[in-house]
């Protein structure tokens, strides 16, 4: 038997994931298979796939979104990283920025929202600017939509949460591999290609994956810009809780909630099979 | 300075570092006019403390860095402005160079894969460097599966893999412990002699630089203070900086009078090179001095110097007592005896003894 004292320190995660992770799982589970009045049912399951739902589009909305955010932001990043990476290691520059960035990425939500708004509707003050110098900038509806306005958004605070994750591995480069690989005959291209592109592929795609969720579940962004539809899953979920014109579709959205937790499983299994061959010669 | 031959030397290239000089920002001169010149399969290791401009030698020949001024030739070849990939050479680092995503092998067949040799010629020759190095069965390793000591010999595996045309060594041993690294010294010495390339070893380490080369080259403040045989360094360095960087030197007050030092009682003559009459302090080894108890008679020469013993160690296979004088012009200097291990029980804190310089090993070179 272990000492009963070793678990008191795990105690607090163990009770974190339980109650923020485990139970609301447990009750999206269940609750996607179950109607009002908790008899079991696929209804549920079955309305995400009706004629009329509008499901499917929005969840193949929020896939897009979250894919071409991430894939943008992943190369933005590890390009502005590596960037960054070559700064003097103590230089005002190089933490002016990593500061910068660990505040932007987290500066989603109604601010964020409020920000762009701000500078690029049709009131925004860039408009207002460029109106009153003769450019005709348009009608700003392309800010409300969730294939323009909001990708440029999300990638807001995309490309600054690839900075501060990748930014680590960048580091983790030794300036001796490339010495290395010139003594050897390789090019710059060998370099990149042979030894640091494979070096870093595994944090590469591990940083990818974290940003394809982060804007697969972000919120409150999408829900400050846009108050027209809900063309993706998180608004959706969050109309069948509010909706006042079709009452009744808690478990609806539990069910949506189900589809997004199996896209992100789907993701990880991906994941897991790639990370597989790196996990041969990576120390963790 | 005459290059001496080594025995591997048809199979070697010439290095020829003329006039080398490389400028820092902040006007630091790393090398001031810096001229080596390393004949075929020659074993030659740069010796200095950090700063001297050793580093910055090597990675000058090896292209990793540009003269400010000077000539690098490789086997008659100006190769001055030749980007490093093309000039052939193998270069071991320091510490953690092995791609971590290879396994032992494959890092010694990357140099082989770049110039596009057929997979059985790789697989042959990056397993006969391997057993070079003598790790065969390591072969399918990742490097952080492996110890320093390994990776290191994988490291030399791979530079040797592409039959370079000069070996450079960058502090090879400096990250391992002093077991693992007196024994990868005279396996580096053992493969060399082998594989008959032309070697340039960077070292701070004096020990390590007087075991392993044909010649040592003394370096300071970017300039070469003295290129020798390990012996003819050690007994006949050429300026007071070599004689206290290579081996541990008493530095003892004197009088200097017509060429010889009169020093621990004795006369000792000065090394070419050193100041004229009048006071100076001079370097004697520490296996240059005899000591003796009062009243033994023991101490040769003019009766020696009194000194009291401020310590006596034990070290393993030699010991050191330190003395310290209360006579002549010398009084109060600390003088280091390197005496036999059976010996160092004869004396203890406190007691009077008498030193002398031993007549053929006392080395003075005048420090001022």
């Amino acid at each position: 038997m272990r000492p009963s004292g070793a678990l008191v320190g795990v105690a607090p995660f163990f009770v974190y994931t339980t109650v923020f992770l485990l139970i609301p799982t447990i009750v999206v589970v269940v609750g996607a298979f179950a109607d009002g009045s908790g008899r079991p049912t696929l209804d549920n399951v079955a309305a995400l796939g009706g004629a009329n739902s509008s499901f499917l589009p929005a969840l193949q909305h929020s896939v897009v979104l979250s894919l071409v955010t991430a894939l943008a932001g992943a190369v933005i990043g590890a390009v502005l990283a590596y960037a960054v990476s070559t700064a003097r290691p103590d230089g005002l520059l190089k933490r002016f920025i990593t500061s910068l960035c660990g505040v932007l990425a987290q500066f989603g939500g109604v601010a964020l929202a409020f920000a762009f708004m701000a500078t690029f509707s049709i009131q925004g003050f860039l408009t207002v600017w460029l109106n009153s110098l003769g450019l005709d900038t348009g009608s700003s509806i392309w800010l409300y939509q969730w294939d323009k306005g909001l990708m440029l958004v999300y990638l807001y605070f995309q490309i600054p949460l690839m900075l501060i994750v990748f930014l680590p591995a960048v580091e983790g480069i030794k300036p001796q591999w490339r010495e290395a690989t010139e003594t050897l005959g390789g090019t710059t291209w060998t370099y990149w290609t042979k030894v640091a592109g494979p070096i870093l592929l595994p944090s590469f795609i591990g940083a990818t994956l974290l940003l394809f969720t982060n804007a697969f579940s972000a919120y409150a962004t999408a829900a400050a810009l846009i108050s027209q539809a809900s063309p993706i899953v998180p608004l959706q979920i969050a109309g069948t809780f509010t909706s006042e014109v079709i009452l009744g579709q808690e478990n609806v959205g539990k069910a949506m909630a189900l589809a997004m937790v199996v896209v992100v499983a789907l993701v990880m299994w991906v994941y897991a099979a790639l990370d597989k061959r790196a996990s041969r010669w990576l120390v963790r | 300075m005459t290059a001496t031959p080594s025995p591997a030397a048809s199979r070697g290239t010439e290095v020829r570092l003329t006039d080398l000089t490389r400028v820092y920002a902040g006007n630091v001169r790393a090398l001031d006019g810096f001229t080596l010149h390393i004949a075929p399969g020659e074993f030659v290791a740069l010796l200095g403390p950090s700063g001297c401009g050793k580093t910055t030698a090597l990675r000058l020949l090896a292209g990793l860095e540009d003269a400010d001024g000077g000539t690098i030739e490789v086997g008659g070849r100006d190769v001055t402005n030749v980007p490093t990939s093309k000039r052939d050479m193998g270069m071991v680092f320091q510490a953690y160079s092995l791609f971590p995503h290879m396994t032992a092998r494959q890092n010694v067949e990357f140099g082989l894969q770049l110039r596009k040799q057929d997979k059985a010629t790789r697989h042959g020759r990056a397993a006969d460097m391997l057993d070079l190095v003598g790790l065969s069965k390591q072969a399918d390793r990742y490097a952080h599966q492996m110890s320093g000591g390994q990776q290191q010999r994988v490291a030399l595996a791979r530079a040797l893999a592409i039959e370079p045309q000069v070996l450079l060594l960058d502090e090879p041993l400096s990250a391992l412990d002093a077991k693992v690294r007196s024994q990868l010294r005279d396996e580096i010495r053992r493969i060399q002699l082998e594989v008959g390339t032309t070697t340039l070893f960077v070292t701070h380490d004096q020990e390590e630089a007087l075991a392993v080369a044909d010649r040592v080259g003394v370096m300071n403040a970017g300039r070469l203070e003295q290129l020798a045989s390990p012996a003819q360094l050690y007994k006949n360095p050429a300026t007071p900086f070599v004689a206290d960087f290579v081996g541990l030197t008493n530095r003892l007050h004197c009088r200097v009078a017509g060429g010889v030092a009169q020093v621990l009682g004795g006369a000792v003559p000065l090394l070419a090179g050193s100041a004229g009459d009048g006071l100076a302090i001079v370097l004697v080894r520490p296996e240059g001095v005899t000591i003796a108890p009062v009243g033994s008679g023991g101490s040769g020469g003019a009766g020696g110097a009194a000194a009291t013993v401020v310590s006596a160690s034990f070290l393993g296979a030699s010991g050191k007592i330190v003395a310290r004088l209360e006579s002549s012009e010398g009084v109060g200097d600390l003088v280091s005896v390197q005496v036999d291990n059976t010996d160092v029980t004869a004396y203890a804190p406190g007691q009077r003894v008498l030193l002398a310089p031993r007549g053929d090993a006392a080395l003075a070179v005048s420090a001022t």
